[in-house]
This record gives structure tokens, C-alpha cells and sequence, in this order.
């Protein structure tokens, strides 16, 4: 409670709501006691004297009366019913939704269908034919606004009275022989009162208005009796030659309800844990990027594909989450490298911080390059990098019922991969999404381009997110971990059409994976990752026959192979470091067996012999002695 | 897609049904009888008896309801006394006049709201986000009727841009472009709440979507970002926001009572005011009855929309 309160507090609007309203209801109580002339007291020679005048604070209207003491004896009427509005609602509506939820069956049915019928109506219709019925008036406008009022409540709180009602403190009540009267007040009630309060103060304000526009219609409060509404309502006559006395009560009923609703927002965020997360903030089209030093905008590289000391950091308030720290890879064209390691170990952030992808907020790119045929892709101006996105670096992604608009057909979908770089026709742009489901083995891709991604299969829907990367021929082709979410058939299949397409047509491939078995298929080239660095990096084979690092080695252990016979599969345990907090030297050494006590002094370099390199002071093999 | 709309309709039925229940046993709620309402105080007892007859009151409760239904199917609403001239008449006459506001103002408010939403969550925490946010709160919290007085007073009396009330010139109006003179403020009033209602939703159901992966997908295609917010993100979006326009619609519609009051537009929220400060019953029924089922199909065009839009609805 006291933490909602501090978040509450800490929103500086609702706090101000907070206040206000505090003010208004302070000044509407202690009304009876100020000293303030009879509101009803009619002086025809002091009409419409205006504000500031001789004692009339806010002047008077148009039968002479105090405007200050009719405001603030209007404020205390327009309050006083509209919370007697909230209660009866919420009380009737209660009253309902508990009986529907507790019940069940055919109560329910009947009593929800009831309230879908009100709920069918605009709901000043309702309101009027109510008050029609029982003719104008304050209480029956109230009684009118609290009717239309009952389905909110009798729903919502129906919603959380069936998933009581299943409780087994609920079954054990009934075992007890309580009656089912005292089952719903001394069980279900309490559970459901704090609910009732919150949608309470979330509709009051709403009822004010409403109790208010009913009066303005001269449906509500009767003469002399004047809440907000009828005030405004009666001045309306006199608008245009005496427009305070309609500004003045409008003005107060805009503080109240503004107050109010700053007061629910804040409320609401404060009990939104999304907000507290900062997940409803949206990524930006590129990764934000704040390097310390400016690399070389272009430079002469040996790969295709170059990062050099990459650094990608989350910033989510004041932690600072070190994803990828000091990562540097290439890849030559028709080369498929292989990058794996465990769920957070910077893998996909490397990936998608190549091309500025990485959501931000809260994602930085801190420093280093990503080059593509030596120009740096991470300092480029969004146009230059929009048009390399897809182009000459394109994405496969894991998921891809979630990766896949789900709106769009796969046809326009793949269509649009290619207009986005160059102007197609309608015709030729469907022949080439054909062709492009072809190639990557759909069947019936004629008839295939018109579905949706959910009507298709998860082998299917890789496919097309393979054919979609294809669509411009691009150099590069970052895949991040695509067959994860597939059976091993299709993983397979798939496996193999990435390989054939690569020597079919020279695309350099980075695979990001965390299944060495999969690397061993497809890979020639291999880096581990732990904990946003690279502990070791070679060509597959050798790497897979003497893995250096202790890492790896436990790594390749936890793939079971077939016909191995029964070779006891080793889980690493622990869990990898948080990338916020990482410990001092070698960030896996409090999982690793091999442990000494100078593996947690300092940092610990990338060792570099011939092909391979190790980030290990004692690793399995020395990688020296081969020669690559 | 036509056998759902033909299963919707059929399922509006009883819905409409059920209006007409809730209307008929509100108004039947009313103490005294009508015919005295009718005729006034100084009726004689005889004269009650025979309008009573007339109007069929002194038939039991159910009856009463079933000829009342059975004369609605055919188009017979009953007379307006205060009025004297056909119910059925009256309302839809009055209702058109409310169609021109109402529909007009929730075109604007659609509109402007989804275009401020999106503006807001595509610059989430920059100065038009912040702008439009205060904008939103200050719309969603002045009352319609309010706000109409004071834009009477700006735009009218001060600036007299705009005519300060009615549908039509008294003389020599009557064409379109004297009624758009006329809608403008009414229209624009009527709008504020709603506007802000939708650009407040519209927000965060784009922020909603632009977290979700297939917005990457579109980024790392190399998709243009204004396409991908205009495009990719706001079909998405559109899903959560066509039925909140749908609720919109509904309190553009009860909305548009306090407008036509303020702004002296003839239209059916003015009518039922003025009919039930008459008594006059029979015209405040059939006015509800007509809106209210007029609601119910709009409310199944808009979840046709929806399933237009979405495939992944079963149809």
C-alpha cells in the first residue's frame, strides 16, 4: 500500500489532481460553516453584477443571488450525488454481479443478459426514458445515472465472483454448512470490495458529469435548488450578455472532473506494472547510438562482414545491463559462421545491433563498428541504413508466427520486402514472391501467397521468413536462431536449404544458435559467447573435437548424439552472471570445474593462435599447438 | 462473410427485443394514468375512460406490450399528442437532423483521434507527445455542454466566425453550405470528449504493437519508418481500436443531447428533452426504441468492420 502510495507520489499530476480535489471536497464540506450569504435569496435590483463587485465575490446572477455561495452550495450538491450515484451503482451493481457470479447457471444467464440489454442502449437514452418515467428531478436523475451505471459494475464484478466462487475456501464454507447468504458476505464479499472501491473512484467523476448534464437539461435539481449543472444550465439564457455566470460553474465542473481524472490516471500507472518496467515505451526505427570514441567511417577489411569491439548495453533506469561487451567476428562471402551460447549471452542483441535493430529504449549501442565491406553500418544516417536493411544484410528470425505481420498476406508481405528497395510492378511483384516461395521449397506457392501466416505451418511460416530475406539477393544473411521453435524434421530441412542456398549463391550466414549440433551441420566457422563476450572462437570441427574453453567443452557435453550409447548428459549448472553485476575476471568461473584462484583477479584476454582463440588462463587443450 | 452478417443480424433480434421490454416496462412505471397526462387535469372522468380505451390501456400489462410491439412492426409508433402528429414521423425526421451531427462529429473524432494517437506514440516523450497528452486530458475532462457555451462565445459572439445557433439561416439558408456553417461548432463540441477518448486509446495500442516482432521484422526488411507506423503498426492497432470507436459512437450519439440543446439543433436528443418535460410518453418511447435499435445495428456494422479487418476472426 505504502509503495502504491510513494508511485503515486511520484507522479507529479496526480498529486496535483490529488490536491485540487482535496480542496474542493474541504470547501464543500466546511460550506455550512463559511460565511457566505443564502444562496436562495433573490435581490432583483443586484442582478448580474459582475465579478469583484461590492460584496459579491463572484458576482451575482440573473435574480441577484450570490454566485460564490450558489458555487460552492452547488459544488457540495453536485458532489453529495454524484457519489450517492457511485454507491447506488456499484452497491446495485454488486449486488448483482455476485449473485450472477456466485450462482451460476441459469441466474446468471438471465441477470447478464439483462445487463448486455442495458448495455445496448447509448446511455443517455436509457437515463432520459428512466427520468421520462419518473419525471425531472434531483433524486430520480440520480437514481437514473445509477441505473445506467449497473452493468459496469455487475460485470466486472461478476468477472472476479466466478473465479471465487471455485475457490476451495469457498467449497470448504459450503461443506461447513454456512448458508449461501453467509457464504457470499463473509467470503466472497471482502474479496470483492476492494475492487468495487477502485471502479468506484475511477466512475465518480464520470457521475458528476452526468448527474450535472441531466441538470443542465433542467431534468435534475428543480429551482431554487441548483447543482452545477442547472446553474449553467439556467445562466445559458443569459450567455452572451452575461457570460460569468455560466463560465463560473462550467469552470468548477471542468477543476472537479480534470482533478479527478488526473487522480484515476495516476492510479491506474501506479498499479500498471508495465509502466514501472518501462515496457510501454517503444523502440525507435534505429538503435540509439552513443559511442565514446568515432570509429573510422571506412576502413579496408578483410571479411564481408566485420564487427570490431562492439558494445551494447541496456539502460533501464539507473542499472546498466552490459549485453554485449567488446564482441568482434567477421564473415567472408559463402562463409557461415556460427555464433552460440546460452539464452543471455548477447548473442541476438550482437545479431540485431548490427543493423541498429536492437529495441531502444533501452538499448545503446556503447561502441565499435559493424562494417560491411569495411564502411561502418552503426554510425550511418537512417536513410543509408534503411537502405542496407534487407538489401545487402538481411534477417531471418526465430518465432515467426510472432515475427510475421499477422494482418498482411504472406504474398504482400514478401512483396514488399523487394518495393521497399525498388519499384516493382503488381504482376512482376507476385511472379518474383512466387519464385521466392519456391525456392525455398513451399508447395502450391501460387496458392500459398494469399494465406495468412496463422493459416500456415511453423515449418511453412520459417519459409517464408527464409524467402523474405532472400527477396533482394542480400550479401548477408543474419539468422537468429530460426529453427528453434520447429520439430527436428523441419529443422532439418531447413538446415539444409540455408546450406544450399549458401553455396548456390555466395551469401555469407551468421547463425545464431544455442545448439552445437546444429552448428556442427551448417558452420564452418564457430564463436562462443558468454556473457556478452566471446570466450572462444575457431574453425567448427576443431573446435567440436578439442574444445578449449571449459565452457565449451560443457557446452558440446550437453548434446546428446545418437548411438553414443548411454553417456550421461552433463546440465551446466548454475546460471550465467547478470550482465549488470559482472564478476571480476572470468565471468564463468563460478560454474566452471576448473576454477583457480586467479581466474577471478582480472580480466581475462582473448588468447589468439592461428584460427582459434580462448578466453581461458587454463583451458582444456592448448589451442597453440594445432596449427589451422 | 454473408452468413455472419446474417448470424449477427439474427442475433440483434432479441436484443431489440429486449429494448422494447426495458423501454416498455420503464415507461410503465410511470404512477397515474397517460390519458389524464393527456388530456389534463380538468378531463372528464369519461373522456379518461375512452382515451384510455383508445390507446388500449385498459388492456392487462402483456397485452398492451404485444400490441404496442405488434403496431411498431408496422410502423405505427402511436401519435404525439404535444406534438399531434405521427411519433413515427417526428422521429424520423428529428433523427436525420441528429445523423448529420452525430455522424459528422464521429468521423472527426475518429479521425483526429487516431491521427493524434499515432503522432503521440510515434514521438513517445517528445514535445508533440506531451502536447497532445495535455490536449487529451483538458478534452476528456471539460463537459461537452460547457465547452459548446464557450465555444458560442469565442467563435460566435466574439469572433463571429460561426452562427451562434441552429441548423439553418432563417432566411435564404437551407443549402449545403449554410449547413456546414451551422454544423461546425456543434460538430467540433460534440467531438472534443470522444477525440480524446480515441487518441489516449489509439496510443497505447500503438505503443502496444510497435514492441511486438513483427515491427522489427518490417524495420529489418528495410521498410520506410513512416510506413511501418502508418502502415504496419496502425493496421494492427486498428484491431483494438474499431470496437472502442464503436463505444465512441454510442456516447458521440447521447453526447449530441446536450449539444442540440446548447447549439439549438432540431435534432432527437432536444426532442425527448422537450417531450419529457410534456409528458408526452408515447413520443419519448418510440424516439428511444428507434435510437436504441439504430444502435444495435451500427454496433454490428462496426464488428463486421472488425472482422474485415482481422481474418484471424472466425467469420
Amino acid at each position: 500500500m505504502s509503495a502504491f502510495l510513494k508511485l503515486l507520489a511520484r507522479n507529479r499530476l496526480a498529486l496535483g489532481g490529488l490536491i485540487v480535489m482535496g480542496l474542493v471536497v474541504a470547501l464543500a464540506l466546511i460550506t455550512p460553516l463559511l460565511p457566505l450569504a443564502d444562496p436562495d435569496v433573490t435581490n432583483t435590483a443586484d442582478r448580474y453584477l459582475r465579478p469583484l463587485s461590492d460584496g459579491h465575490l463572484l458576482g451575482t446572477d440573473q435574480l441577484g443571488r450570490d454566485l460564490l455561495s450558489r458555487l460552492l452550495w452547488g459544488t457540495r450538491l453536485s458532489l453529495g450525488v454524484g457519489a450517492a450515484a457511485a454507491i447506488f451503482a456499484a452497491v446495485s451493481g454488486a449486488a448483482v454481479g455476485i449473485v450472477a457470479g456466485y450462482f451460476g447457471g441459469r441466474t446468471d444467464n438471465l441477470l447478464m443478459r439483462g445487463v448486455d440489454m442495458l448495455m445496448a442502449f447509448p446511455y443517455i437514452l436509457l437515463a432520459l426514458a428512466i427520468v421520462a418515467a419518473l419525471g425531472p428531478g434531483l433524486v430520480n436523475a440520480l437514481i437514473a445515472v445509477a441505473v445506467v451505471n449497473i452493468p459496469f459494475f455487475a460485470r466486472n464484478i461478476r468477472g472476479i465472483t466466478v473465479g471465487l466462487a471455485h475457490k476451495e475456501f469457498v467449497d470448504a464454507a459450503k461443506l461447513a454448512g454456512m448458508s449461501h447468504a453467509r457464504i457470499i458476505l463473509s467470503e466472497i464479499l471482502p474479496n470483492v470490495v476492494p475492487v468495487i472501491v477502485i471502479a468506484m473512484s475511477t466512475t465518480i467523476g464520470w457521475m458528476i458529469l452526468e448527474t450535472a448534464g441531466l441538470s443542465f437539461l433542467g431534468l435534475g435539481s428543480q429551482p431554487p435548488q441548483a447543482d452545477l449543472g442547472s446553474m449553467l444550465g439556467e445562466a445559458r439564457s443569459a450567455l452572451i450578455t452575461n457570460p460569468h455566470v455560466s463560465v463560473i460553474p462550467g469552470f468548477m465542473i471542468l477543476v472537479i472532473v480534470m482533478s479527478i481524472n488526473l487522480l484515476g490516471d495516476g492510479v491506474r500507472d501506479a498499479l500498471d506494472p508495465r509502466l514501472k518496467s518501462g515496457a510501454l515505451s517503444r523502440p525507435m526505427a534505429a538503435t540509439r547510438v552513443d559511442r565514446r570514441t568515432r570509429p573510422d567511417r571506412e576502413i579496408p577489411t578483410e571479411g564481408l562482414l566485420s564487427l570490431e569491439d562492439l558494445h551494447t548495453q541496456f539502460h533501464v533506469k539507473n542499472r546498466v545491463y552490459k549485453a554485449v561487451s567488446g564482441v568482434s567476428l567477421s564473415v567472408k562471402p559463402g562463409e557461415c559462421l556460427g555464433v552460440i551460447g546460452e539464452s543471455g549471452s548477447g548473442k541476438s542483441v550482437t545479431a540485431l545491433s548490427i543493423m541498429g535493430l536492437v529495441a531502444s529504449p533501452p538499448g545503446v549501442i556503447t561502441g565499435g563498428a559493424a562494417r560491411l565491406e569495411g564502411r561502418d553500418m552503426i554510425g550511418a544516417p537512417y536513410p543509408e541504413l534503411r537502405s542496407l536493411r534487407g538489401r545487402r544484410v538481411a534477417y531471418i528470425f526465430q518465432d515467426p508466427l510472432a515475427t510475421l505481420h499477422p494482418l498482411y498476406k504472406v504474398g504482400d508481405q514478401l512483396i514488399e520486402a523487394i518495393s521497399c528497395h525498388r519499384p516493382i510492378s503488381k504482376a512482376e511483384g507476385r511472379a518474383k514472391a512466387i519464385e521466392l516461395l519456391k525456392s525455398v521449397r513451399i508447395p502450391n506457392a501460387e496458392s500459398r501467397i494469399d494465406s495468412y501466416p496463422h493459416e500456415m505451418s511453423g515449418g511453412m511460416r520459417q519459409r517464408v521468413g527464409i524467402a523474405m530475406a532472400l527477396a533482394n539477393d542480400p550479401d548477408v544473411i543474419i539468422a537468429d536462431e530460426p529453427t528453434t521453435a520447429l520439430d527436428v524434421t523441419v529443422q532439418a530441412q531447413i538446415l539444409s536449404l540455408l546450406d544450399d542456398l549458401r553455396r548456390e549463391r555466395g551469401l555469407a550466414i551468421v547463425f545464431i544458435t544455442h545448439d552445437f549440433g546444429v552448428v556442427g551441420q551448417l558452420c564452418d566457422r564457430v564463436a562462443v559467447m558468454y556473457a556478452g563476450r566471446i570466450v572462444e572462437q575457431g574453425p567448427t570441427r576443431p573446435v567440436l573435437d578439442a574444445p578449449a574453453h571449459p565452457y565449451t567443452a560443457r557446452l558440446i557435453a550437453c548434446v546428446p548424439e545418437l548411438g553414443e550409447g548411454k553417456r550421461k548428459l552433463e546440465a551446466i549448472p548454475g546460471l550465467p552472471p547478470s550482465v549488470d553485476d559482472l564478476p571480476k575476471g572470468c565471468a564463468f568461473a563460478d560454474r566452471c570445474v576448473k576454477v583457480q584462484a586467479g581466474c577471478m583477479v582480472n580480466d581475462i584476454p582473448l588468447e589468439r593462435a592461428g584460427a582459434r582463440a580462448v578466453r581461458c588462463l587454463h583451458p582444456e587443450t592448448e589451442i597453440a599447438e594445432e596449427t589451422a | 462473410m454473408g452468413g455472419y452478417i446474417l448470424k449477427r443480424l439474427a442475433l440483434a433480434v432479441p436484443v431489440i427485443l429486449g429494448i422494447t421490454v426495458i423501454v416498455f416496462l420503464i415507461m410503465a412505471m410511470i404512477p397515474g394514468d397517460p390519458a389524464t397526462a393527456i388530456l389534463g387535469s380538468y378531463a372528464t372522468p369519461e373522456n379518461v375512460a375512452k382515451l384510455n380505451r383508445d390507446l388500449g390501456l385498459d388492456q392487462p400489462l402483456v397485452a398492451r406490450y404485444f400490441i404496442w410491439l405488434w403496431n411498431m412492426l408496422h410502423g405505427d409508433f402511436g401519435q404525439s399528442f404535444s406534438l399531434n402528429r405521427p411519433v413515427i414521423d417526428e422521429v424520423l425526421e428529428r433523427f436525420n437532423n441528429t445523423l448529420i451531427l452525430a455522424g459528422s462529429s464521429f468521423v472527426l473524432c475518429s479521425v483526429l483521434g487516431i491521427l493524434a494517437g499515432v503522432v503521440s506514440a510515434a514521438r513517445q516523450y517528445g514535445f508533440a507527445d506531451k502536447a497532445i497528452t495535455f490536449a487529451v486530458l483538458l478534452g476528456i475532462s471539460i463537459p461537452s455542454f460547457f465547452l459548446g457555451m464557450m465555444m458560442i462565445l469565442i467563435f460566435a459572439v466574439d469572433l463571429q466566425w460561426l452562427p451562434v445557433s441552429g441548423m439553418y439561416a432563417i432566411y435564404g439558408g437551407g443549402d449545403l453550405p449554410d449547413l456546414i456553417h451551422h454544423l461546425t461548432m456543434p460538430a467540433l463540441a460534440l467531438a472534443v470528449v470522444a477525440t480524446g477518448v480515441i487518441a489516449r486509446l489509439s496510443r497505447s495500442a500503438m505503443l502496444e504493437v510497435l514492441r511486438q516482432d513483427f515491427i522489427r521484422t518490417a524495420r529489418a526488411k528495410g521498410v520506410h519508418e513512416r510506413r511501418v507506423i502508418c502502415g504496419h503498426a496502425l493496421r494492427a492497432a486498428m484491431v483494438s481500436i474499431i470496437p472502442v470507436l464503436g463505444i465512441q459512437a454510442g456516447f458521440v450519439l447521447s453526447g449530441a443531447v446536450y449539444i442540440e440543446i446548447v447549439f439549438q439543433w432540431p435534432g432527437i436528443g432536444r426532442m425527448l428533452v422537450d417531450a419529457i418535460l410534456q409528458r408526452d410518453i408515447l413520443l419519448v418511447q418510440g424516439g428511444v426504441v428507434f435510437v436504441a435499435a439504430c444502435y444495435v445495428i451500427f454496433n454490428i456494422i462496426v464488428d463486421v468492420a472488425q472482422s474485415l479487418l482481422d481474418p484471424r476472426i472466425k467469420t
